[in-house]
């Protein structure tokens, strides 16, 4: 027999970027344990409308944790308390009934709430825009083995690409850091053959945009690895800093093109 | 931008340049207890250790390491706040039910370490290098009023043109200080919380460099936390020693019992 809850939810409720915003309770009965927590939030969106009332908004979009969309703290962690999980692929089974859930926007500086949920995430595209990206003509795909890498890097570069860019990291960061973000795209694309001849000046320009767009700084505590629903490890943030370190030292002495 | 502004400028450069401060640091601490811990070899032993300190090279050689010492401090706080007011401004508004998934206890507190350590450090170097601290009254003179005994090797006064080396009574001031119970009590919190930032930032330096990988994080973090141990348990056994009575003044002034009959003849010469 399926098992049911009911729950109370405290979700964060803004009307646009100017509003202050704060919290509304509602009171959810009978949710299943087997749905998701996004199928919890369109039930509870089905009741508001139902009762009046603006449903609540919130960025979702392929519901099976590979698009980055899904974007909220729940009880204080964001993508909720499973790790490697999005909060779409999040199941209610993970709550027990007669809780209360807390439902918060991303919070960070860069980040600025657009309604409810939805916060705007443009400075992590504005990073991938400063160096995100291989200056090859790219034409028709190759064949795969034209270009021969050793198993170890390509895992190790596929790893660092399964970042889906949503914004976890810096959520889960005291600092509003979006080093894990940055780092990933950095190793993703720094150890294969095809990024390598950019990998000085990509860094430094998408370290640049970073801290441009008004990111914090790296403490080195690992909130941002526990928090993401990649499991993206704090190697790609050592990494990261290794490349920085050597772009700029070679570019005190030759500036990097 | 000139390359050398835009690291120092950056985020990962200032935290590179706090891990590299911090290298200097973290190495002087082990140093600097190791050469504390001489104390129980003997009130002649650390004296002559404190001479050979002074001695050893040029006094603007170690004019320049305590200068080059107290610029890597400087450094290392100056990234600290000029990173924290960047982190602050990043993140106004936090969660409303906020929660630690992963991080460490020292790793959160690194900043309320710091200062406190910070503040530590001011007293320490009034207390025993400037050895002047404002309205601050001993019991027992030796702190402040220096006292200087001959310099012993080898169980033997080492005479120069006839006259006895004079050395700084380490030993003394030492445990002069540390029998005023709060200057050990805030000694022994300062090293306790230097274990905890060491805890953190023996592991973290490695990070900012990129110098560290899944498998030796949890290597070097192991590490860390036992060199934050090594240094709490060295350091705070001074002061533990000392007010449990194990350390005492030299009652031979820092001479060789074999040599107390020379003493008379040595202070009778300082005398004149």
């Amino acid at each position: 027999m399926e098992k049911t809850m009911n729950l109370t939810i405290r979700v964060w409720r803004q009307k646009n970027r100017l509003d202050v915003g704060k919290f509304a309770e509602y009171k959810l009965a009978d949710i299943s344990e087997d749905s998701s927590f996004l199928e919890m939030l369109d039930i509870l969106s089905e009741q508001l409308v139902a009762d009046g009332h603006e449903p609540v908004a919130f960025d979702h979009d392929c519901r099976e944790g590979i698009c980055g969309m899904c974007s909220m703290t729940i009880n204080g962690i964001p993508h909720g308390p499973e790790s490697g999980t999005t909060a779409c692929q999040l199941h209610m089974r993970h709550f027990h009934d007669g809780q209360t859930i807390t439902i918060e926007p991303w919070r960070a500086k860069p980040f600025p709430v657009i309604k409810d949920l939805v916060v705007d995430r443009t400075p992590l595209d504005k990073i991938i825009q400063s160096g995100g990206f291989i200056t090859a003509r790219a034409g028709s795909a190759v064949d795969a083995n034209a270009m021969p890498i050793a198993k170890g890097i390509a895992d190790y570069a596929m790893d660092a690409a399964a970042c889906i860019g949503c914004g976890a990291c810096v959520a889960a960061c005291p600092n509003a850091s979006a080093m894990l973000f940055t780092s990933a795209k950095v190793a993703h694309m720094n150890s294969l053959p095809q990024g390598k001849a950019e990998k000085d000046r990509r860094t430094l320009a998408m370290v640049t945009t970073m801290d441009g767009e008004g990111f914090g700084g790296c403490t080195n505590i690992g909130e941002c690895e526990a928090a993401c629903p990649k499991s993206i490890p704090l190697d790609m943030i050592a990494h990261l800093n290794r490349d920085y370190a050597t772009a700029q030292f070679k570019n005190f002495f030759k500036p990097v093109a | 931008m000139c390359s050398l502004c835009s690291f120092i400028k950056s985020t990962i450069g200032r935290k590179i340049l706090m891990a590299l401060t911090g290298l200097v640091l973290v190495l002087f601490v082990m140093g600097h207890m190791l050469g504390n811990l001489q104390i129980f070899l003997g009130a002649e032993v650390i004296n002559a250790y404190a001479y050979k300190l002074h001695h050893l090279l040029p006094a603007a050689a170690l004019w320049g390491i305590r200068i080059f010492l107290l610029a890597s401090i400087a450094v290392h706080i100056w990234a600290a706040v000029t990173l924290t007011l960047d982190n602050r401004k990043a993140r106004p508004e936090g969660y409303d039910s906020d929660k630690v998934v992963q991080a460490s206890y020292s790793s959160r507190t690194m900043r309320m370490s710091g200062i406190i350590l910070l503040a530590f450090i001011v007293f320490h170097i009034a207390h025993f290098t400037v050895r002047n601290v404002p309205s601050m009254q001993y019991n027992e003179p030796g702190v402040i009023e220096p006292s200087e005994v001959p310099l012993v090797k080898h169980g033997e006064v080492v005479m120069k043109n006839g006259h006895a080396v004079m050395t700084f009574n380490v030993n003394d001031m030492m445990v002069a200080g540390f029998k005023v119970w709060w200057v050990s009590a805030f000694y022994i919190i300062a090293t306790g919380l230097l274990c905890m930032h060491l805890t953190h930032g023996v592991s973290s330096m490695f990070q900012s460099v990129g110098l560290r990988n899944s498998l030796w994080r949890k290597r070097l973090d192991r590490v860390a936390l036992v060199y934050g141990w090594v240094v709490f348990l060295g350091f705070a056994i001074i002061p533990i020693a000392t007010m449990a009575g194990l350390l005492k003044k030299d009652p031979t002034g820092g001479l060789p019992v074999a040599s107390v009959s020379a003493a008379a003849e040595i202070t009778e010469t300082l005398h004149k």
